[in-house]
């Protein structure tokens, strides 16, 4: 059996490499502001050559914009900045990767429209003797790194259409293949799944053993402990501590971090199931999932499990109507839902929290107020005309509930951290009281304190009578939040488990089934 | 078995000739020469004289000029961005050659050529500089320098308008002598779309324009300098629209204050034909060179065909909005494709 196949997790290395390294990268009181918002106040690291550094803290600890400052993209209002030893201040993000530091961001950011090869290496294609591009040479490149990476992508596809785990391994072959000195590495596992997770794990450890810097940042501490020799916390903008792993624990940080002390991670409580509200029977999409059948009851929340790929996502836009079926019926509250109409689907009572809240979920340069309310246009109107009044009072009950950090409800939701930017997306479709709730990867790239009150958000509203399906690939999470869980294989369901039946290990193996007999 | 078996399997069959010929058939340059071979066969049926070599070089005298247009044009929507003042670009620069040649009428032709496209290139700049300072639409920018230049061009002209007959007869006979059945200034709009051609193809700055107008802040991440390459395909842009100016000059009879008048959105109409998508990133210039043809073509054959001239233009708008609906079934049918292909057997 498969029960090796444990995502993610692995012994720590052997200590000995950290402390010792000189510096690869140091930052020392940097701060930024934006106008009224200080985005960070003191943002201080010290990474050497040669090890792997974790930064962790909350939303809006000043993560992002400290990665920015590294990349270039922000330059800092004060504080020192060295990079091997020389200081240095970039302008622009070129600046950035002359100086051999390369950022692999937490949302990806390929060009659609070229090639996979190409956006590895647009800039610096290779060339034969006349100067012009050697697109053989090029393809035979792209084609070496994914077997270096033990990805098969063609590097001859466009970009457009690539799932997130893909993109995001194009940005790594795409580092990896600049030879970076230092390698920033803001949340790449979040979207990936165990095994993608452990050749990622390979891959850093190598680099870091050839001497590079890797800056590691996730909010999964099973990582950043399985990954890291040291680990720097922020709060509020500021630099809190510098930690050797081995020398901390997990409540240690996570108090560091959040200022205070945790209750339980996932604190789903029973709540009494109703009737059905949704059956699928015999969905079908060809070349991406076939014959799935499901019931989810009102009070219930149905895990949706399996590796990234294993076509989860595309089961939920189905139902919820942004993609085709090919065959099989979708019955809501025992009438039969129209398929591939989303506006059909919200009407009937289902909310659908997407995955890739950029793209999918929000609209960026609208407010706060605006986006929460987006999907309550018909309510809020009056004679056809929206009232701001009514708009701003909603929003503002909803993101107060969900604490969303914000100055003002009228700021861009640009502007937001990740973290406060998916309590936007949840205050949007919780503000239309679903009975059906569809939340797919509701925490991925969030922190610990707003991920525990995503749980509990959860669990509140199951409580209260709506059914909800999850697809999750944090294990931890299903087995805290599901009372069922369905695994899903390529495409497949493979198992379908009741709390009390679910364990770590059955579920791995259900979504790995294919691979039985393997390591 | 290997971890590897989780992910789907891609295709292994790709590098060599046979992927070339899968690219080939899979390019959005296909269904417009497609369209434009049907065009000329249909009409020839019709009307066997469309073929006679006089035609012919009729047709290639015609689309010389929108061929190097839709070029830099087509260099300008690649990065996500229209030029609409190259109307009034080529006006200017085909009234200043008519001046040149007025005021001093044994100028070197090869100078007029270099100065044609120089001040072509200076307009472009403005055009360019205004577009990457202000961070305000091209389509609004350069809707404005439309305007104003047009109007510096008929404040100096005023009714003045130069003749073929004033200009030197060599100048002149670039639009009439052949060299292997090809007119010189057709060659010259060959020799336009092949350098260029190859440049967007195969040289980097080339490749950045397309990395900028499928997502011009991953371009910027990706340090990218792109206010330099915007800048620079608006200056490339003027620099060819200048390059016409001055053929356009020895092409026609006259050239006045209302020259090149209109001449932008037949020229961002071929550019789409040719299947540049207006929202960057994607399309060749050999596309725009095609679409350019097919739409000047159009013009001849429905002459030939003696179809009423009230339905040219109606023709020539069915025609974009063909290529688009074409351009969007190709791309919907490609994703699908990906779609199966790439899918395990489910």
């Amino acid at each position: 059996m498969a029960n090796e196949v444990q995502p993610g997790i692995e012994p720590p290395p052997p200590s000995g490499t950290p402390a010792s390294g000189t510096p690869a990268l140091s930052l020392t009181g940097a701060s930024k502001t934006f106008g009224p918002v200080v985005a960070l106040a003191d943002g201080t690291i010290d990474l050497r050559a040669g090890e792997i550094h974790a930064l962790v803290g909350e939303n809006g600890a000043g993560k992002s914009t400290l990665v920015k400052i590294l990349a270039g993209v922000h330059a800092p209002d004060g504080g020192d900045f060295e990079v091997g030893g020389v200081g240095v201040s970039f302008k622009t993000p070129a600046d950035s990767k002359a100086a051999g530091v390369s950022v692999i961001y937490q949302e990806p950011t390929l060009f659609p429209d070229l090639t996979v090869a190409e956006n590895i290496f647009i800039g610096r294609q290779p060339r034969n003797r006349a100067g012009l591009i050697n697109r053989g040479e090029m393809r035979r490149m792209a084609r070496d790194l994914f077997t270096t990476l033990g990805v098969p992508i063609d590097p001859d596809r466009i970009a457009e259409g690539l799932s997130i785990a893909d993109q995001q391994i194009i940005e790594i072959a795409k580092a990896i293949s600049l030879d970076a000195k230092v390698l920033v590495m803001d949340e790449p596992t979040a979207a990936l799944s165990g095994v993608e997770v452990d050749r990622l794990f390979g891959v850093a450890r190598g680099l870091r053993d050839k001497g590079a810097g890797i800056l590691f940042i996730s909010h999964r501490f099973e990582e950043v402990f399985a990954l890291c020799d040291r680990i720097t916390v922020m709060r509020d903008g500021r630099y809190i501590g510098v930690h050797n792993t081995a020398d901390v624990t997990v409540p240690q940080i996570v108090k560091e971090m959040v200022g205070r002390e945790l209750g339980a991670l996932f604190p789903k409580v029973d709540a009494p199931v109703g009737e059905t509200v949704l059956s699928v029977e015999g969905l079908t999409r060809l070349g991406t999932f076939r014959d799935i059948s499901f019931e989810v009851k009102a009070g219930e929340i149905v895990a949706l499990a399996g590796l990234v790929g294993a076509g989860r996502t595309e089961v939920v836009r189905a139902v919820f109507g942004i993609d085709r079926y090919d065959s099989g019926s979708v019955t809501l509250h025992g009438k039969a839902l129209a398929p591939h109409n989303p506006q059909a689907a919200i009407t009937a009572g289902i909310g659908f929290v997407p995955e890739d809240r950029r793209k999918q979920g929000l609209v960026m340069d609208l407010s706060v107020a605006k986006n929460a309310t987006l999907t309550l246009r018909k309510a809020l109107a009056r004679f056809g005309l929206i009232s701001g009044n009514r708009e701003r009072r909603t929003a503002e009950d909803w993101s107060s509930r969900l604490q969303v950090k914000t100055g003002s409800q009228d700021y861009a939701v640009s502007t937001l951290s990740g973290g406060n930017q998916q309590k936007v997306v949840l205050a949007k479709w919780l503000a239309t009281e679903p009975t059906l709730l569809i939340v797919d990867e509701p925490t991925r790239g969030i922190d610990v304190g707003t991920k525990s009150e995503v749980h509990r958000l959860l669990s509140d509203l199951a409580g209260r009578g709506i059914a909800i399906i999850m697809v999750s690939s944090e294990l931890p999470e299903v087995l805290g939040m599901a009372d069922r869980i369905l695994v899903m294989h390529e495409g497949r369901i493979t198992a379908e488990l009741p709390r009390a039946e679910a364990t770590a290990e059955r579920v791995m193996s259900a979504a790995t089934s294919s691979l039985e007999g393997a390591l | 078995m290997s971890i590897d078996t989780a992910r789907p399997p891609v295709h292994t069959d790709h590098g060599g000739p046979l992927h070339a010929v899968r690219g080939f058939f899979r390019s959005r340059e296909i269904p417009v020469a497609g369209a434009l071979i049907a065009l000329v066969i249909i009409t020839t049926v019709i009307n066997p004289r469309f073929l006679s070599p006089q035609s012919v070089k009729d047709l290639m005298l015609n689309a010389t000029i929108v061929i190097i247009l839709a070029v830099g044009q087509a260099l300008v929507i690649i990065t996500e961005n229209v030029d609409l003042s190259i109307g009034s670009i080529l006006g200017l620069v085909a009234f200043g050659t008519g001046t040149l040649f007025n005021a001093w009428p044994g100028v070197p032709i090869p100078l007029v050529f270099l100065g044609g496209m120089l001040f072509g290139a200076v307009l472009g700049a403005i055009n360019g500089f205004l577009v990457t300072a202000a961070k305000v639409p091209a389509l609004v920018i350069t809707l404005g320098t439309m305007y104003i230049f047009r109007g510096i061009l008929t404040s100096w002209a005023g009714s003045k308008q130069y003749f073929s007959g004033d200009n030197p007869k060599a100048f002149g006979n670039l639009s009439v002598d052949v060299f292997l059945g090809i007119p010189i200034i057709t060659i010259v709009a060959i020799v336009v779309v092949i350098a260029v051609g190859i440049f967007m193809h195969s040289v980097r700055a080339g490749r950045d324009l397309y990395a900028i107008g499928s997502d011009r802040d991953a371009a910027r991440l990706f340090g990218i300098a792109v206010g330099p390459r915007v800048l620079a395909a608006f200056v490339a842009s003027g620099a060819l629209t200048g390059l016409a100016g001055v053929l356009y000059t020895s092409r026609y009879n006259s050239v006045g204050a209302l020259t090149g008048s209109g001449l932008e959105l037949d020229v961002v109409a071929a550019v789409v034909v040719g299947g540049v998508a207006i929202s960057g990133g994607t399309g060749t210039v050999f596309g725009a060179a095609i679409g350019a043809v097919l739409l000047s073509t159009i013009t001849s054959s429905l002459t030939a065909t003696r179809v009423d001239k009230f339905w040219q233009q109606a023709f020539v708008g069915m025609l974009i909005l063909a290529a688009i609906i074409v351009d969007r079934a190709v791309s919907v049918r490609n994703a699908r494709k990906l779609r199966v292909s790439e899918s395990r057997d489910v």
